[in-house]
């Protein structure tokens, strides 16, 4: 290896070549030593004083948060200017007095500037003491600039939900940045006083929307006056979500539930796609993105109503005769009962010392599989369950996504209960016993879930067992390329069924709302096929339902899919307190579907129509 | 017998000087990365800690360079670019953006910048390829070295980095007159380069970013932006112009300690040490350089064979062209293009890429004092 292929001469050259490079080297050196003692020694002095008065102040650019727009294009979430003054204490000549005249000025409480000013944080850098300043207010101070150095104002952008309370548990809300999520590798970029979602798809979808800050590089007289502002790093906007809800059929939606407290789910089962999701009663995310005074969290928190709770997914409730859909499939499955064998009802279910009653007192007779759906024949499902056991129902309930977070983007999603043996064990350390697996058969007892669980599982019935992932986000708009990345369905699995059962099944949920418990959800428009449900509340009734106070009354459930031919909507509505699903909830899923259906012809593509939309330019400026 | 005389005469070539050079201006290094971060909130490891593990795996890289043989890594210097090319592509794509280039790809909680080790990897290619066989002519010489640079080149370009897309084409410019090039080979050189001009400056300055162009815009004409992308260069010359002779001490420097100095602990740390320490710091800096440049140069004048020269001349290269253009576009004499100042500035890939690099040149060193066998 030691050998050359080169001439000996030329190898001898690379001497001749490594010498040139050293004096090369060393003139080079000498050029950058010449400078910096022409930097450091002959200029020096200009330099330091330069140093010495560099009164500038670097203050960070907000970026332009992503905008959210419905699966049309509509847009449900921007950010438009608002004024926030800052002050730089190291500006400030006299803490009180400035504390002094901006409550003079402007009735800012003086308390409230104090804890701010005296809160912990560099000197140097710009703090914020109000934000969302009227512009009078805004103007007030800018005439009164020069009474007040080290007070700035800044025009930000401010989140801004133009629908109000259309939609807002599903977009959330934003708000400064807390002390705790500071702490988390995940917003490791942010500062104090950045704004992050704190809540819905705002929340779940934060990384994408919250953009970069940038700076800008301010220059302050002595006096700490403003003279000059030099942008030195423009902010990134964050990136555009779309959604998959049609927000005219989340406004149905949500004005079907009207002062009523309860939730209404409808999505796509062919896709997952959630096209309303409604929760009642809401609140105002414009206000919540502000800063709220003490007094008004408690306020909010403490409502009995609960507004910010998102009654669709984080709502769990008993699924009452719901609970029979899975059922049926498992007693068809495992061929405990055959769509034929029947069960006869008298009105009650003895077992052991308890008589477990039938809603019909009188009974229901001879009942089918068939017929016990359309009637919601309790006893039928008695005995059935009594049949196969907790564990067997399990095993069917878990399959339809029952017990676990369906993973919709949304923060804090409840998994709802689907008991077991081992769960009583696990839970509550105690033996499952055998009456409750009576309870559990019709869906009460521990049995617990999501009105979004109860849609997706409607869903995955209607589309012979196939089931997504609900899903809020189909597309997320790049800001950076400008490309719109569409974001494809997620299959979640199938139910290992024959398509017989769900035929048997899908033919009985058509005759709930023909001549069954749900005439009330027949439509003149499309054929529906769906289940009541009725959630008891209080075990002990007595006396007649208008007798018994609202809070106690049951919760009504109402869960469709329609056309029963080629399902394209499936919806789950529950009604707190409302009494029986047939008569306060069936209507509600009814006139969803109409809706629906009478939009959908304009709206053939999904996402393919996105890119012929006018994107209306955000509002908030950059800078 | 052969092999325990080698073993000891390898020691020998463990130079000390070369050794001590290195880590004191890694100490540089790291005091700065203190000084300029130290103020810095976050529950991340502070800055000059990461550094301090960087500097850890560095010396691993260092010492397996040193104990290898170099020709047998030259062997997989085509594999090696190969594997490069891919994480460059890779980064394209699935990259980890930063301040508009995507440069990065994220392992875990770390992040590796390809573009560094493709610098190294450019020098075994090179050096390879030039010692593999007597490359004769003017197409052997310059055309095909220039397409082997050229796949790695643009995609760095297309990150975009223009520092070590600048770095890549001095490796191959410096190896390039150290094999030699013939006057009628130059000429043509010459020749092309002036036809192609005016499309490589359309290629070059269209695939620009609009920060690098107003930064070039900023040094050819100050006047053109004064606030703007100026801004770096102007705060950049008043650090360290403000720190005079003496310096302004540990912390002192209040240009960063102010944070009016962006990336003071990155492309900018030369401008922390020289507020810190003044001129004569400085002084220091740049000899503890030239120290460690000239053994360097020493090693390769005193190689064994053509492959040793020519990996000893590509790093050093590599390292004087860092040196000189950080602290030149520090101190306000070429547009600011993002190097990183080798073994002082903080960043991982740079530093462990540097001293394993440093190493190679040491293993050229004890491969020269090794008997032949």
């Amino acid at each position: 290896m030691a050998t050359t292929h080169y001439p000996e001469a030329e190898f001898g050259d690379l001497h001749r070549r490594l010498f040139i490079l050293r004096v090369g080297l060393l003139l080079v050196v000498a050029l950058l030593g010449l400078r910096l003692w022409h930097l450091q020694i002959r200029e020096g002095p200009y330099y330091r004083d330069l140093s010495e008065n560099n009164r500038t102040r670097l203050v960070l650019l907000e970026p332009a948060r992503g905008l959210i727009y419905d699966r049309h294009g509509v847009l449900l979430a921007n950010n438009v200017p608002s004024f926030s003054l800052y002050v730089t204490l190291e500006d400030v000549k006299d803490r009180e007095v400035l504390i002094q005249q901006l409550s003079n000025l402007l009735g800012f409480d003086p308390a409230l500037v104090r804890k701010k000013m005296t809160a912990k944080g560099s000197k140097l850098l710009p703090r914020k003491i109000k934000d969302r300043m009227t512009l009078r207010d805004a103007m007030l101070v800018e005439s009164n600039r020069l009474d007040m150095p080290g007070v700035m104002i800044q025009v930000e952008s401010q989140r801004n939900y133009p629908g109000g309370v259309t939609a807002a548990h599903l977009l959330g809300y934003v708000g400064e940045i807390s002390a705790d999520q500071l702490e988390k590798p995940e917003f490791v970029d942010l500062h104090q006083g950045s704004i992050v979602g704190q809540y819905g798809v705002e929340k779940s979808y934060d990384r994408h929307m919250r953009g970069m800050a940038g700076q800008k590089n301010v220059e302050v007289d002595a006096l700490g006056h403003e003279k000059k502002a030099v942008v030195v790093e423009r902010p990134q906007a964050g990136n555009d979500l779309y959604l998959t809800i049609d927000v005219r059929l989340q406004k149905v939606a949500e004005d079907l539930l009207g002062g009523e407290y309860g939730a209404i789910v409808a999505l796509d089962p062919n896709s997952g796609d959630i096209l309303a999701m409604a929760s009642r009663p809401g609140f105002d995310p414009n206000v919540l993105s502000r800063e709220l005074t003490a007094k008004q969290w408690v306020e909010i928190v403490q409502d009995e109503g609960r507004p910010l709770n998102n009654r669709a997914s984080q709502g769990q409730y008993p699924p009452g005769s719901i609970f029979k859909i899975p059922m049926a499939v498992a007693a068809l499955e495992t061929k405990t009962m055959s769509p034929s064998s029947t069960v006869f009802c008298n009105g009650g279910y003895q077992f052991g010392k308890r008589l477990y009653h039938d809603w019909k007192a009188s009974g229901h007779g001879y009942v089918d599989l068939h017929n016990a759906l359309v009637h919601s024949c309790d006893v039928y499902f008695y005995t059935i369950g009594q049949r196969m056991g907790i564990d067997v129902m399990a095993e069917f309930g878990k399959d339809f996504g029952l017990g676990k977070a369906t993973g919709v983007e949304l923060p804090s999603e409840r998994t709802g209960i689907m008991p077991s043996t081992a769960w009583k064990q696990k839970a509550k350390n105690e033996q499952w016993l055998p009456g409750e697996t009576i309870s559990a058969a019709i869906g009460q007892g521990y049995v617990t879930v999501t009105p979004l669980q109860m849609a997706s599982l409607v869903g995955t019935v209607a589309n012979n067992g196939v089931s997504y992932r609900p899903r809020l986000v189909q597309a997320v708009m790049d800001r950076m390329s400008g490309n719109l990345q569409e974001l494809p369905a997620v299959p979640r699995g199938k139910i290992n069924a024959k398509p017989e059962t769900f035929r048997v099944i899908k033919d009985a949920l058509a005759d709930v709302v023909t001549k069954g418990t749900a005439t009330r959800a027949k439509s003149s428009m499309v054929t529906i096929g769906g289940k009541t449900g009725t959630a008891q509340v209080a075990a002990l009734r007595t006396g007649p339902e208008e007798n018994i106070p609202k809070k106690f009354r049951d919760h009504a459930w109402f869960v469709a899919f329609a056309p029963v031919e080629s399902p394209k909507i499936a919806v789950a509505v529950l009604a707190e307190h409302m009494g029986h699903g047939g008569a306060a909830a069936a209507p509600l899923a009814k006139e969803v579907i109409e809706t629906y259906m009478k939009l959908a012809p304009q709206v053939p593509a999904v996402t393919s129509d996105l890119s012929g939309v006018n994107r209306p330019e955000r509002s908030a400026k950059d800078s | 017998m052969i092999d325990r005389l080698t073993e000891h005469r390898g020691l020998d070539s463990f130079d000390i000087r070369y050794v001590a050079l290195i880590l004191a201006i890694l100490g540089i290094g790291v005091l700065s990365i203190y000084s300029v971060t130290h103020g810095q909130k976050g529950g991340m490891a502070p800055y000059y800690l990461k550094q301090l593990i960087w500097i850890g795996l560095g010396a691993v890289a260092f010492l397996v360079m040193w104990a290898s043989d170099y020709h047998s890594l030259a062997r997989f210097a085509y594999p090696a670019y190969a594997l490069i090319l891919l994480m460059l592509v890779f980064v394209l794509f699935e990259g980890r953006t930063s301040k508009g280039a995507q440069r990065w790809i994220a392992l875990g909680p770390f992040t590796f910048q390809p573009s560094e080790f493709a610098k190294l990897v450019l020098v075994l290619v090179l050096a390879h390829y030039y010692s593999k066989a007597p490359r004769v002519g003017w197409l052997q010489r310059v055309i095909v070295p220039g397409l082997l640079v050229l796949p790695g080149l643009l995609l760095i370009l297309k990150q975009p980095d223009l520092g070590s897309g600048l770095s890549f084409v001095a490796v191959y410019a410096a190896m390039l007159l150290m094999v030699g090039v013939r006057s009628k080979a130059l000429g043509f050189i010459l020749l092309f380069s002036i036809m192609l001009f005016p499309f490589a400056w359309e290629g070059v300055w269209g695939s620009l970013h609009d920060y690098q162009r107003q930064r070039i815009m900023a040094f050819v004409d100050p006047g053109y932006d004064p606030g703007g992308k100026g801004y770096h260069a102007l705060q950049s010359k008043i650090a360290i112009g403000s720190g005079e002779l003496l310096g302004k001490g540990l912390y002192g420097g209040t240009q960063s300690q102010l944070k009016f100095l962006p990336e003071g602990h990155t492309d900018f740390v030369f401008a922390v040490f020289a507020e810190e320490w003044g001129f004569l710091g400085v002084l220091v800096l740049l000899t503890l350089f030239v120290g460690l440049i000239w053994l360097s140069l020493e090693i390769a004048s005193k190689a064994k064979d053509q492959l040793g020269a020519l990996l000893a001349v590509g790093i050093v290269a590599m390292l004087c062209f860092c040196v000189v253009v950080n602290i030149g576009m520090t101190a306000g004499m070429f547009p600011i293009v993002g190097i990183p100042l080798p073994l002082v500035s903080y960043g991982g890939s740079a530093t462990i890429m540097t001293m394993a690099a440093l190493g190679l040149l040491l293993n050229v060193k004890r491969k020269r004092l090794s008997l032949f066998y």
